[in-house]
């Protein structure tokens, strides 16, 4: 059987296949030559490849002497292609992915207490010399964390307020405690939800821009760039982002506090004719200066959490545009996971405490 | 290494009419008119901040000409309707400085990723031509490599794979030499020129790098950034030895000391 090639083959239009051509025939010599060839590419490659396949399969001589010796070493290099184009599996069988996590899990929480450490040894060089301290940078991330954070972390104190006293209006009425609203909304702000619902905010906001500019600069060199000039990293660039997180997250906290308050009071007036100077008088009487320093020192070591995950995943990051997409996912996902942790302990040692 | 001259034939591969191109009102470049044969190696050199680049940039349509045509094959691109571009987009390919390759992806994936936009080959054939291109560019063995796991001149050489997927009637380079030793650099240039010899590819190449341009360049282009324009044109070793143009010799030979 001798095969005519001609025409023009692309490989982004229709082309024949070998079992189109070759039809009910089974020869046992298959001629390909090229007559009248126009333009070509991969295209004809695939079916010389196709036909050349058959053959070997079912034994037939395949006659190549007809080519161009240009399509013969193309075609000899998608043969060789052929062979390798299985693509690797990297999915590991269930005990090596285990043991893998395992020890992948293990490494964080090395890097995190290993970081930790870093930063704590560095605040307490900077400590000694406080002059070498950025503080244009840290100002500037106070306010990009703190001041233009305000209008996220009213509209959901806000909102937070109203939801919690519209679910305490309901089991409260039936016993005619109405005015315990106040009590209600004014402990739950101070001592849990303003720093918890603040914390989420800025885990959301600011761990994922640290994470993602820190990763930008390690993708760029920049990173490399200060160490290679001996430039320490966590003094220069986490610890201004850290001290303004650990500055700004008490004062978001108390913010949200009072909106938070403001929220339940507007509820307590407009559902429960409850007139805002009776409110506030009954929130005074059951909420103190302690429950006020509780969520403040909750809201400082949630601040430097979000802090120290964001530059942390940042500085971890792979130098890639999806190492960057990934150090910002993992800042938020480790924020988030630290700061139910640490409230649960502060939870128990507020209330061994007596606090 | 010698370079083939293109055989002649009747439509341009590329045409350039008056092309004006910048950047928020500040014009880069200005009354750019050039046409490049098909099968032609084509550069376009010039000193840093010329302008190479931008007009690269605008050739591929990654930015819009605020004046000015592009035609490839006669057909005009600049102010083509979506569809016809989109259709024409198929015919060019384009190896980008740093390779630019998805990094989400490996390097089988990257090549594969044009031919399952726009063939339709089983799923077999695009990971045989996959490793085919790969392979042709050296990279035989690390196809399923990511981005992240390789070097910067097997990043460009994966780009360049990439970049011939479809077999484009023309490929566009953008630096291909810069941060190459000099063995790779000459290896890419070998490939340059057996992919125009296997395809008759039209290859514009924006460089710098003199040894490729004396090598390989069938023509050149110079751009001067105070002309915003292009200063001289033809074979770069008719240019180096006959231009009367200061900027255009000191620029091909490098040897010789600028005019005090």
């Amino acid at each position: 059987m001798t095969v005519v090639l001609a025409g023009t083959w692309q490989i982004t239009a229709a082309r024949p296949t070998w079992e189109a051509v070759r039809g009910a025939q089974n020869p046992t010599r298959v001629r390909l030559r090229i007559e009248g060839l126009e333009k070509w590419d991969s295209a004809l490659l695939l079916f010389l490849f196709e036909a050349q396949e058959w053959c070997r399969g079912t034994g037939a001589y395949c006659d190549l002497d007809g080519l161009p010796e240009k399509i013969r070493r193309l075609l000899a290099q998608l043969a060789a292609a052929h062979e390798s184009s299985v693509p690797f599996d990297r999915a590991a069988n269930i005990v090596t992915a285990v043991g893998l996590a395992t020890q992948d899990a293990l490494n964080q929480a090395q890097a995190i207490v290993s970081f930790i450490g870093e930063c704590t040894l560095s605040a307490w060089r900077l400590a000694q010399c406080p002059g070498k301290f950025r503080w244009r940078d840290c100002l500037a991330e106070m306010q990009q964390c703190g001041a233009m954070a305000l209008p996220i972390v009213s509209l959901i104190s806000f909102l937070v307020g109203v939801t919690f006293a519209y679910t305490g209006a309901i089991v409260l009425r039936l016993y005619g405690g109405d005015i315990y609203l106040a009590d209600l909304i004014g402990l739950a702000m101070v001592r849990e939800t303003g720093a918890m619902m603040t914390a989420v905010v800025l885990a959301g906001r600011t761990g994922a821009a640290f994470a993602a500019t820190l990763g930008n600069m390690r993708a760029n060199e920049e990173i490399d760039a200060l160490e290679v000039v001996g430039i320490p990293v966590v003094q220069f660039l986490v610890l201004p982002r850290l001290i303004a997180l650990g500055i700004m997250m008490p004062l978001l906290s108390l913010y949200a506090n009072a909106l938070g308050m403001v929220g339940g009071m507007a509820v307590a007036l407009g559902l429960l004719s409850i007139p805002p100077a009776a409110y506030w008088i009954e929130m005074l009487s059951s909420v103190d200066l302690s429950d006020i320093a509780t969520g403040v020192i909750k809201a400082t070591a949630f601040g430097l959490i979000i802090g120290l995950s964001g530059c942390l995943r940042g500085l971890q990051a792979e130098r890639s545009a999806a190492g960057v997409g990934r150090a910002a996912t993992s800042a938020v996902v480790t924020a988030l996971l630290l700061l139910v942790v640490a409230d649960a302990i502060f939870a128990v040692a507020f209330n061994v405490l007596g606090w | 290494m010698n370079a083939e001259p293109p055989t002649p034939v009747s439509t341009p591969a590329i045409e350039v009419e008056n092309l004006e191109c910048g950047y928020a009102g500040n014009v880069v470049l200005q009354g750019v008119s050039l046409t490049i044969a098909r099968g032609e190696v084509f550069f376009i050199i010039g000193g840093s901040g010329c302008g190479k680049s931008t007009l690269l940039r605008h050739l591929v349509g990654l930015n819009r000409p605020t004046q000015g045509s592009v035609k490839f094959f006669g057909q005009p691109f600049s102010a083509a309707d979506p569809a016809a571009r989109r259709a024409m987009l198929q015919t060019f390919g384009m190896l980008f400085q740093s390779g630019a390759l998805w990094s989400s992806l490996t390097l089988r994936q990257n090549v594969s990723l044009p031919l399952e936009e726009y063939t339709a080959l089983s799923e077999r054939e695009i990971q045989e031509l996959a490793t085919l291109k790969l392979a042709q560019v050296g990279l035989g063995g690390f196809e399923d490599y990511f981005p992240a796991e390789i070097s910067g001149g097997m990043k460009k050489r994966a780009g360049l794979a990439r970049a011939l997927a479809l077999d484009p009637a023309i490929v566009f380079f953008d630096e291909p030499s810069a941060g190459l030793d000099p063995v790779t650099s000459r290896k890419l240039d070998e490939l340059i020129l057996e992919v125009r010899e296997n395809f008759g590819t039209t290859i514009v190449i924006v460089s710098h790098e003199l040894a490729s341009i004396f090598s390989i360049a069938d023509r050149v282009v110079m751009l001067d950034r105070s002309h915003r324009g292009i200063i001289a044109e033809g074979r770069p070793v008719d240019l180096a030895a006959t231009s009367r143009d200061p900027r255009v010799t000191e620029f091909l030979r490098r040897t010789d000391r600028p005019p005090q």
